[in-house]
């Protein structure tokens, strides 16, 4: 409780600040506009269901792309760690496409795929694929040999291993490869949203874009913090909980 | 305590021995390529062990001791010789023969009643109900019920070998390998679990091959004593430890014994190269 009134108590110092800066009028109110004027944009982007239309279309191609990104990622890990050739093929793919910022995909993308949904999808899936793949590896490869000795002789045979065995215990590793993936393909997502204008529907980075368009900065300033009000959100929803269980399970840290 | 001939066993013993082998180990080999060249862990070690039994390997680090016991629960193949278990070839690792470390290997991703059920729910023919009444039956046995919930990492090094022991018996395995299992233990600990292990081994009637480099352990543990020598690895000596049960490690006879068994592996520790013979 004393820890929440004291986060709380540190954002009503940023909210006064931020008033404070909007009444010395340091800036003009074009650019910087009070919290006040983006709490009624965002009351009535609220009320009129555009703010909600455009979460969905958001989270929409996110989830979707996250969970492919999850599903081709996971067993390609899985076989770059197990066997030397997809390792050397593979493995040294996902090590140097993760180091390209994934917003780099987004030309190719619309190239490849048009104004379309896919292109969207394309750029998440680019976001995500990697880290979890390079996630998996290096997880499944940290997996102490005497586990599988140990499961072996209690027999436990290739398949029964894999799943119940090397996964929960590279399972610390692959969270975090996860939590990694969820990141980039937020961001890229995001850029793609602002450059690129999709008729099939409006996400959060084009009305972050439309925004800047109309010099509706109260829009603007709205619309990010919506997006970082998601991200914390899925934070602590969604990874919290599960590292908050890792921890307590491997004694990794107090948290 | 008798020092036991080794290969020259008179007609009379011969024709004693009725019963078949638990485990009959016939002429192993085994190399290890390292850095500095071929390593002869094993050479042409022979063993047998009877059901029942419970027999102590001991010798300097790197006298095979423990290679020959992944041999036998499988987990490594011998160059030559052969190895059975109750009369048919090892091929593998199997639940009849279950291994425990020297470090306990226990998963974290698992509780302490996870970990018991483990290999127990790798055992067909058992229902649910089965599996956590047999769980808790050897939580019990290695005075662990309170703790089936808690976390690996919340145990001492002792409360997580006896989790060990308590997964290691729980498929109810014929033979238990044990790999120095109380080495990296206090010696209060560990005095507590030779009680605990020589009254599982009788109430549980199990066969046990057990690794050591600790002679007293062996003396207190083993009905038979194998004395191996390093490089070549070999079997030099083996000693029957007869005392009456339960033993305690700090007893005057066991020291008598444990002298004799060092100074036998003291004669054989030098390292040499291999004899012809």
């Amino acid at each position: 409780m004393k820890r929440f009134l004291l986060a709380a108590l540190f954002f009503a110092v940023l909210l006064l600040i931020w008033e404070a800066l909007f009444r010395a009028k340091i800036w003009s109110p074009v650019l910087l506009p009070s919290p006040r004027q983006v709490a009624v944009y965002l009351e009535g982007a609220a009320v009129d269901g555009t703010l909600a239309k455009a979460t969905i279309v958001t989270m929409r191609r996110l989830l979707i792309g996250y969970i492919i990104g999850l599903v081709v990622g996971l067993p390609l890990g899985l076989l770059t760690a197990r066997w030397k050739v997809w390792q050397d093929t593979i493995g040294t793919l996902a090590l140097g496409l993760q180091t390209l910022p994934s917003v780099c995909w987004v030309p190719l993308a619309l190239l490849w795929f048009g104004q379309t949904e896919a292109a969207m999808l394309f750029v998440v899936v680019m976001g995500t694929l990697w880290s979890v793949v390079i996630a998996t590896e290096t997880g499944v490869r940290h997996v102490p040999p005497i586990y599988r000795r140990a499961a072996l002789t209690m027999g436990s045979k290739s398949l029964h291993i894999w799943f119940k065995v090397i996964l929960p215990a590279a399972l610390p590793f692959i969270v975090s490869g996860m939590k990694q993936g969820w990141a980039f393909a937020w961001r890229s997502l995001m850029a793609a949203e602002i450059f690129v204008t999709i008729l099939t529907g409006f996400g959060l980075g084009q009305l972050l874009h439309y925004g800047r368009e109309l010099s509706a900065m109260e829009q603007v300033i709205g619309i990010m913090i919506v997006i970082v009000v998601i991200g914390l959100m899925a934070d602590k929803i969604f990874f919290s909980p599960i590292e908050k269980f890792l921890h307590r399970r491997w004694g990794t840290s107090q948290a | 305590m008798q020092r036991l001939s080794r290969h020259h066993s008179s007609a009379a013993e011969e024709l004693e021995v009725i019963a078949p082998s638990k485990l009959a180990i016939e002429n192993v080999s085994k190399n290890f390529k390292g850095a500095s060249g071929a390593v002869l862990a094993l050479d042409r070690v022979s063993l047998n062990v009877a059901e029942g039994e419970f027999v102590c390997l001991v010798g300097a680090s790197g006298c095979g001791k423990t290679t020959l016991l992944n041999i036998i629960a499988g987990l490594e193949k011998p160059d030559s010789g052969t190895v059975q278990a109750d009369g048919k070839s090892i091929t593998g690792p199997g639940r009849e023969r279950l291994v425990m470390f020297q470090e306990p290997a226990l998963f974290p991703w698992l509780n302490v009643f996870g970990n018991v059920l483990f290999g127990l729910k790798l055992k067909p023919n058992l229902t649910n109900k089965d599996r956590h009444d047999v769980a808790k039956y050897y939580l019990e046995l290695v005075g662990l019920s309170r703790f089936e919930r808690a976390n690996v990492h919340e145990l001492s090094g002792g409360m997580k070998q006896r989790v060990s022991l308590a997964r290691a018996l729980a498929p109810n395995p014929r033979v238990l390998l044990m790999d120095e299992p109380f080495a990296a233990l206090d010696a209060l600990t560990r005095e507590q679990l030779y009680g605990d292990l020589q009254r599982i081994w009788k109430a549980r009637n199990k066969t046990i091959v057990f690794v050591t480099h600790n002679v007293r352990e062996a003396a207190c543990l083993g009905d038979r004593v194998i004395v191996f020598s390093p490089r070549p690895g070999r079997i030099r000596e083996e000693f029957a430890v007869d005392l009456p049960r339960p033993r305690d490690i700090n007893s005057v006879d066991l020291a008598v014994h444990a002298t004799e068994i060092t100074k036998a592996l003291k004669s054989h520790s030098q390292p040499e190269v291999a004899i012809a013979e």
